[in-house]
């Protein structure tokens, strides 16, 4: 197969798999964020890619400041935590003045979060500068573990599959073990219902929303340590975490963790042996076929409607 | 006026708004502009064309297609592929390592031409292909989803993923596409060159008389059962189906139009600008004709026209004058008028027009332009619920 | 199975989600110009039997045949083609459209792409609907866009769009949920009109109304029948009583 020996193959396997696996961290955070809210409300928020681009500028922004008074080692902590609070507080915000004036209108939701996310490419541009910027990490993030000699595992990648694996625990346990969560899952199920029995509706859409929002946060954070930040950073990774959602089956998190890796892992690998748009383009149409079968997901269960 | 005649235009009703955009399109920017913005005119309404396809698939259809500009991309290559094989014959490509294939190719290392370049060396063939392949890609995409009843925003998302594939497929395959830089240098069909202002003119007519074509064939599904099941479709799905309608086969159908009159406007791009490359076929400007029909009026077919003309000129202005602030007026166009004008234009117009005696004098100038079996009196009587009429959501707000 | 003189025969029929049954080895038939009623408390099945018939829920055993055609196998709008019509629980209509359209867009013919496309509004489409809006009692309102009807008004409206395709066989889900003691009247009286030259199978809550109505009444209980006859004689029934009044 292309000229590679199985044990060439091995290691390329090993590797891809590995670079894939950052990719599969802010897919997964993207994708996560998105499918709370599309469960939520029925719409995608396509300003989702924006409110990374926001986690990423802090964690940016944060390092700069990190550099100058000597806190790199462990300025990252504070940015993912700076990086939630800032894009929760703006999707609070925008839930507010925008999104619950559109509930039931689902479509409209989509094209004015669209807006939105040109709103703020701008609004990014003209604070920022159109240049890509990077943040400085610290040391311990930089090196590589080598299992074997041929095999090269960046610290960066593992450090952010933590990351994305304990933000992912906390959304679990949030929306499943604990009381907000209850009323986040009463409300999507029978929002009438709900708020019969005294949940306020408005304020767990809104709460959710900005949930939501903070995850892409996170990931924006995470991104950081992949790759440097513009201003139309987030458009890269809009429609690759929709294709997570609606492949994954949007009301599944097990769906959501699987088809995210699938994802990640599919393109990274196929981007080795072809080139990467070829690569990518393969993933999409993988992943469009199988939906125009499955138009359901992969993980959806038969309902009594 | 006969009664098929009357069913095409949309009764009485509809034929004032459509004498209006006639006479504007026709008789007034040609007039008044000189021949190169009268040529950027043309651009523009040539992605009316797919803002008229919105007003069906989306307006009236409930049907969010987030790839329109899949179409009108696969109409303007096929356009440009004719035009540029036509620009590529051996003597004018003698210094290439291959001569008489596309520049770009032979920058590529690629020594003969592709299977699929071949058809594009006819032009009866080219427009055949232009007419039927978006439409039977429309076919393929349509029968899959709406026979498995996907709709909504899966549908738009779906739609959305395509249109990406197919751009990075162009940008990536340099060789075959152009890549990024698109297909350039066209110059003639058949031998007339398209690039003089005697030519632009002509085009220009040509691109009216088929939007005006669109409009029509529009207007006619719309007012046929077929418009009302649509209608009908959009808000209640399942009693169409209960009531023994297969509805995919419907929704194909208007998907399949909706491609077919977008690739005509994309053909008509090349023809009038000289080029066609991925930056209309992505998502970027997908979503943006979808903003230009929202403007217009979702479900008015002649809003849409104006939508169109509406946000390419603000376009024009600001990003001569103002390029950074651009970005921040489409953002805030896209809110604004989802969150506060779903009906666009037209629902302005509809609302504002009764209280407006100014406009009912103005109108009998226009009809003075309209063909002679229409009243005087008619066409006041009916100027002021002009655009309304096309537009069903407005009458509901 | 033989062929019968039934114009439905529903036998083992069940469905199940994720395990649960919600309609279990169901064996039901109605004769021709019968109007069943099914009553049965919450949960019982009785909307799943409906969207079992006209094939919005898929069936996991068993047959549906009407006039000795199987539907198990047919989509939706090939079984409304059949000649089985459906009212939904709430009303369900354009409204959007006049009332006018609403009936006419009904009229069974023109229901390909194609035949949509060309369709002509006839003399004979305009006596069909003229004379279903008088059935319903909706002449005078023929102009008004069908959203400003009343609620009662739209429950007719959608009980003469089924009348328009003239099915063999009409399904009514509680029609006369949220209607006036006056309506109720007026479509009990509509009800035995309709069913003089066709079947007609109706879910229902209100027992006054079910014995205005009902030729026979099936009782379901946990996606089962528990009684089936006449009115009086199903009352009657212990097991009904239970089911109704508990222990």
């Amino acid at each position: 197969m292309f000229g590679y020996s199985m044990a060439d193959i091995g290691n390329i396997m090993v590797m891809q798999g590995f670079s894939g696996l950052s990719m599969f961290t802010v897919l997964l955070l993207m994708a996560l964020g998105l499918a709370i809210i599309f469960g939520q409300m029925g719409v995608i928020n396509m300003a989702h890619g924006e409110f990374m681009t926001i986690g990423a500028y802090t964690t940016v922004m944060l390092s700069k400041v990190a550099t100058t008074y000597g806190f790199v080692n462990y300025y990252f902590v504070f940015a993912i935590i700076l990086a939630f609070i800032l894009a929760f507080a703006l999707g609070y915000f925008i839930e507010f003045i925008m999104i619950r004036h559109l509930y039931k209108r689902p479509l409209d939701t989509l094209l004015a979060t669209w807006g939105l996310s040109l709103v703020m490419q701008q609004s990014f541009r003209s604070t920022f500068g159109a240049k890509e910027v990077s943040a400085e990490l610290p040391e311990w993030m930089l090196g590589s573990f080598k299992p074997t000699p041929d095999i090269d595992i960046p610290i960066n990648g593992v450090f952010v599959m933590i990351l994305a694996l304990l933000v992912t625990a906390g959304v679990y346990m949030f929306m499943y073990r604990s009381r907000w969560g209850l009323r986040v899952r009463a409300t999507v199920q029978n929002r009438v219902m709900a708020g019969a029995v005294g949940i306020n509706t408005q304020k767990v859409d809104r709460v959710t929303f900005a949930l939501g929002c903070g995850i892409a946060g996170i990931a924006g954070a995470a991104f950081t340590t992949i790759a440097s930040t513009g201003p139309t950073t987030g458009t890269l990774y809009i429609v690759d975490s929709f294709m997570v959602v609606v492949f994954g089956g949007a009301a599944s998190l097990m769906g959501t963790i699987a088809s995210a890796f699938g994802i990640a892992q599919a393109q990274s690998i196929l981007q080795f042996f072809m080139t990467s748009s070829m690569g990518k383009v393969s993933t999409l149409l993988v992943i469009v076929g199988i939906l125009m079968m499955k138009p359901e997901g992969l993980f959806a269960s038969k309902l009594r409607k | 006026m006969n009664t098929s005649l009357s069913k095409l235009v949309g009764g009485k009703e509809g034929l004032v708004g459509l004498a209006v955009l006639a006479a504007i399109i026709f008789v007034v920017l040609p007039l008044g502009v000189d021949i190169f913005r009268l040529n950027l005119v043309g651009k523009y309404l040539t992605y009316a064309f797919v803002a008229v396809s919105l007003v069906l698939l989306w307006g009236n259809g409930g049907i969010l297609s987030l790839g329109q500009g899949i179409f009108f991309g696969l109409g303007g290559y096929g356009m440009a592929m004719f035009m540029k094989l036509e620009a590529s014959d051996p003597i004018t490509t003698k210094i290439q390592t291959t001569p008489g294939i596309p520049d770009f190719m032979d920058w590529n290392q690629i020594t003969s031409l592709p299977w699929f370049w071949e058809p594009f060396k006819s032009l009866p063939l080219t427009i055949l292909i232009i007419l039927t392949i978006p439409a039977l890609f429309a076919y393929l995409i349509g029968f899959a989803m709406f026979k498995r009843r996907v709709g909504g925003v899966y549908f738009a998302i779906i739609t959305q993923a395509i249109a990406l594939i197919l751009s990075i497929l162009i940008v990536g395959q340099q060789g075959f596409t152009g890549g990024v830089n698109g297909i350039t240098d066209l110059k003639t069909v058949w031998g007339w060159d398209t690039r003089n202002d005697s030519a632009k003119y002509i085009l220009y007519y040509l691109n009216g008389f088929l939007l005006f074509g669109a409009i029509l064939l529009s207007k006619y599904v719309l007012n046929s059962k077929f418009g009302m099941l649509l209608l009908a479709m959009r808000d209640k799905e399942e009693r169409v189906r209960f009531s023994g309608y297969d509805v995919s086969n419907f929704k194909i159908f208007i998907f399949c139009l909706a491609a077919m009159i977008s690739a005509v406007g994309g053909a008509m791009f090349t023809l009038q600008v000289g080029f066609m490359s991925p930056s209309f076929v992505g998502i970027v400007p997908s979503i943006e004709m979808v903003i230009f029909c929202a403007v217009g009026g979702r479900a008015s077919l002649i809003g849409a026209v104006y939508g169109t003309l509406f946000v390419n000129f603000g376009k024009t202005f600001f990003s001569e004058s103002y390029p950074e602030l651009w970005l921040f007026i489409m953002g805030g166009l896209f809110i604004a008028v989802v969150m506060f004008f779903p009906d666009g234009l037209a629902g302005i117009w509809a609302k504002y027009s009764h209280k407006l005696n100014f406009f009912k004098k103005k109108s009998s100038v226009i009809v003075a332009e309209m063909p002679s079996d229409i009243t005087k009196k008619d066409a006041d009587k009916k100027m002021a619920n002009d655009i309304g009429v096309t537009n069903i959501e407005g009458a509901k707000a | 199975m033989s062929n019968t003189d039934f114009v439905l025969a529903i036998e083992d029929l069940t469905v199940s989600f994720d395990g649960f049954k919600a309609v279990d080895n169901l064996t039901m038939y109605i004769d021709k110009n019968e109007l069943r009623v099914v009553i049965g408390p919450n949960g019982a099945g009785k909307t799943t039997v409906l969207d079992l018939i006209c094939g919005k829920t898929k069936s996991t055993n068993g047959s549906i045949k009407f006039m000795n055609h199987e539907l198990t196998k047919l989509s939706e709008h090939e079984i409304v083609r059949e000649g089985v019509g459906r009212k939904f629980q709430t009303p369900s209509i354009y409204e959007n459209l006049s009332v006018y359209q609403n009936l006419e867009v009904s009229y069974p013919k023109g229901r390909s792409v194609w035949g949509s496309l060309f369709f002509k509004r006839t003399a004979e489409v305009k006596e069909q609907v003229l004379k279903i809006a008088e059935e319903i009692m909706l002449t005078n309102f023929l102009d008004m866009e069908a959203a400003l009807l009343s609620h009662g008004q739209k429950q007719w409206l959608e009980i003469g769009m089924l009348l328009m395709q003239d099915p063999q066989l009409l399904m009514l889900d509680e029609p006369v949920a949220g209607m006036s003691a006056k309506e109720r009247d007026q479509t009990a009286e509509l009800l035995n009109k309709i069913s003089n030259n066709r079947s007609v199978l109706v879910i229902e809550h209100d027992m006054e109304f079910v014995k205005k109505i009902a030729h026979k009444v099936t009782v379901l209980h946990q996606g089962k029948i528990l009684a089936e006859g006449p009115m009086d004689q199903v009352q009657e029934d212990e097991k009904v009583i239970e089911v109704y009044l508990g222990h």
